[in-house]
């Protein structure tokens, strides 16, 4: 088996209210940043771990999105990385 | 009658619950760990507010792996009455045992308040003793309690009146000013299809007594009393 690092954003679902996501986006209009558009606040994992090769990795951290990291009511996620560790 | 109220790590309304069932109404209770297997014969289980796991992750996220859950679940799918407070309601939507998700308040702000809930579902375990359209009076303490469903299941949930409670105002009616935390639909509460199960973020447990502001808790622990005895 070979360590892997594998990253995933997590945000909230399009479309749903993101009040934090609205909170930060209006500090970034006060400090003059008028360009933004939208702002989506969620977090981003990184999880070490080992899989045979990194289609396994990614398939597995996958998983683990659907069955706990994310919550499949509220919120997307996205593989952001597969990395040999 | 026994009543079961699990404790999690993190779990501060446990006692609240344990007094309801005890003081209130005249029963025995227990608490179980949340590492228990097993219910310890109760009939009745209550999953209290608070913070479990510290809310890592998302709220009830992690609780609802906990190896009691499991046997919870089953006791759901016998027919047992459960009720999730606060955190505990987070806990059953994160369980699958509720439809839907509670996320962070429309204002941000963690509310610590009274609020006024109308019954919309006497037809439940825990509301049984209640009229439909009746307003009770209870505290909120969270920070994530906006109820939140996609729009398939907010259909259903509407459709088949898995709504049991909504926010509403002094006159009983649900404006969008007495939506303090910015839920679908004013929604409050739910129930599972069965009416076993049912989740709501105010705290009936902390509304026992007049002399802490309101005793309009008291009917829930007496609906599920005379429902399980009836």
């Amino acid at each position: 088996m070979i360590p892997f690092r594998v990253s995933v954003h997590i945000v909230p679902r399009k479309g749903l209210l993101d009040p934090q996501g609205k909170a930060v986006a209006d500090a970034l209009h006060t400090l003059g940043f008028g360009a933004v558009r939208d702002v989506h606040v969620g977090r981003h994992l990184v999880i070490e771990t080992t899989a045979a090769d990194a289609v396994a990795a990614e398939a597995a951290v996958r998983e683990m999105c659907a069955r706990l990291l994310a919550n499949p009511v509220t919120e997307d996620f996205a593989i952001a990385g597969v990395a040999a560790a | 009658m026994k009543f079961g109220v699990v404790s999690f790590p993190g779990s501060n309304c446990d006692d609240d619950a344990v007094f309801a069932a005890t003081e209130t109404l005249g029963q025995s209770a227990v608490k179980l760990w949340h590492k228990a297997h097993d219910l310890e014969g109760c009939d009745v289980i209550m999953l209290p507010g608070g913070f479990s796991y510290g809310d890592y992750l998302r709220a009830g996220a992690i609780a609802r792996f906990s190896p009691i859950m499991r046997e919870v679940a089953a006791h759901a799918e016998r027919g047992g009455p459960v009720i999730g407070i606060c955190n505990g309601f987070q806990i059953a939507c994160e369980a699958g045992l509720l439809p839907g998700a509670l996320m962070r308040n429309a204002g941000l702000q963690f509310l610590s308040m009274p609020v006024t809930i109308r019954v919309e579902q006497a037809g439940t375990r825990w509301t049984s003793l209640c009229r439909e359209g009746q307003c009770l009076t209870m505290p909120i303490a969270h920070g994530e309690g906006r109820y939140t469903v996609d729009a398939a299941t907010l259909e259903r949930v509407e459709g088949e009146g898995l709504v049991v409670f909504r926010y509403v105002d002094a006159t009983g009616e649900a404006t969008e000013a007495a939506n303090v935390n910015g839920s679908l639909d004013n929604i409050a509460g739910v129930r599972n299809t069965a009416g076993n199960v049912v989740g709501l973020m105010p705290h009936p447990e902390r509304a026992l007594d007049p002399l802490l502001g309101s005793a309009d808790g008291r009917v829930l622990f007496e609906s599920v009393l005379a429902a399980v005895h009836a």
